[in-house]
């Protein structure tokens, strides 16, 4: 089982605890063994311990440090957000978001809605027994 | 980001006597973790130094002194007299770190775990931004690398929030990325 996903300049990784919790950020420079410089267009530059980080398999290309402006126009040409809602790991995560932002009427349209498709489906599969049969 | 050391440039020289009618005054950068503790570290160093002492001295300027650019990685060379059991010893320490004040942290972190050396007993003699070409430690220089890519072996995971925190899990972990 080799590594396939490396801390390096350019990796961008889901911060998983404390105050940038969800966020997606760009490593840009590796301070030590346990901390990196990370930084993202919307936050400013910070260091984060490794512990915080999720690593995710999108990683784009930047030189050591690079300028916000720079930094901002990588992330665009790698088409970075897209490419992560299309992921199955950023679709989980919206699903998870709208799931959590459900209202009980919300909730209610899901039960009935699950109610009629799986009646659907019942139907349907009564039929082939039938005619399995037959 | 906070630290527990903040670093303080403090001025103070001796009251004037009728023998002294401007006495030289005295200015320090010392690390403490508030401006009372600050000041009373600046008498102790300039005791050693001069014939001077806080009854007879007054305090004329204490500054915070902050980070120029906390965004940019720096090599940081410490310079340390300490006391140990047996004696003072004097120290060269290197750390990479984006601030001088979070440098200074882990040089007493470090001091503290690997010598057992307290902050009483340490004495910063000269810190410096320290150029790649002339870090001296292989620990510091494993990092000069604009190239650097290394896996991270063993994530544990941890729930988001201490609050979700449980003390039985319902399988064990899995602590491949």
């Amino acid at each position: 089982m080799p590594f396939r996903r490396y801390v390096e300049i350019g990796r961008v990784a889901l911060v998983n605890y404390g105050p940038e919790y969800g966020k997606l950020v760009v490593i840009v420079d590796v301070i030590d063994q346990n901390r990196a410089l990370v930084d993202s267009p919307n936050i400013v530059r910070t260091q984060i311990n490794f512990k915080r980080l999720s690593l995710t398999d999108i990683k784009i290309e930047i030189s050591r440090n690079p300028l916000k402006k720079e930094l901002k126009e990588a992330i665009d040409k790698a088409d970075v957000y897209n490419k992560w809602n299309k992921s199955s790991w950023g679709r989980k995560l919206i699903v998870q978001q709208r799931r959590a932002a459900l209202t009980d009427f919300d909730r209610f349209k899901v039960m009935v809605s699950k109610i009629k498709r799986s009646s659907l489906i019942r139907k349907e599969l009564s039929k082939l027994r039938k005619t399995q049969k037959a | 980001m906070s630290f527990r050391f903040h670093q303080y440039q403090v001025v103070g020289r001796a009251l004037p006597t009728p023998t002294n009618e401007s006495p030289k005054i005295y200015r320090m950068k010392l690390w403490a973790t508030n401006e009372v503790r600050a000041k009373s570290k600046f008498w102790y160093f300039l005791r050693k130094l001069k014939k001077v002492k806080k009854s007879h001295g007054q305090m004329l300027a204490i500054n915070e002194i902050f980070e120029k650019k906390p965004t940019t990685i720096k090599n940081f060379g410490i310079w340390v007299r300490y006391q140990s059991r047996t004696g003072y010893h004097n120290m060269y320490k290197e750390y990479r770190d984006t601030t001088l004040n979070g440098a200074v942290e882990q040089m007493y972190d470090e001091m503290a775990s690997r010598h057992r050396v307290r902050f009483p007993c340490i004495q910063i003699i000269k810190t410096a931004t320290v150029p790649v070409a002339l870090c001296k430690r292989e620990n510091t220089k494993q990092f000069h690398d604009s190239k650097i890519k290394f896996p991270l072996t063993y994530r544990k995971i941890r729930p988001p929030t201490r609050k979700l925190k449980t003390t039985y899990k319902a399988s064990r972990p899995n602590t491949f990325v």
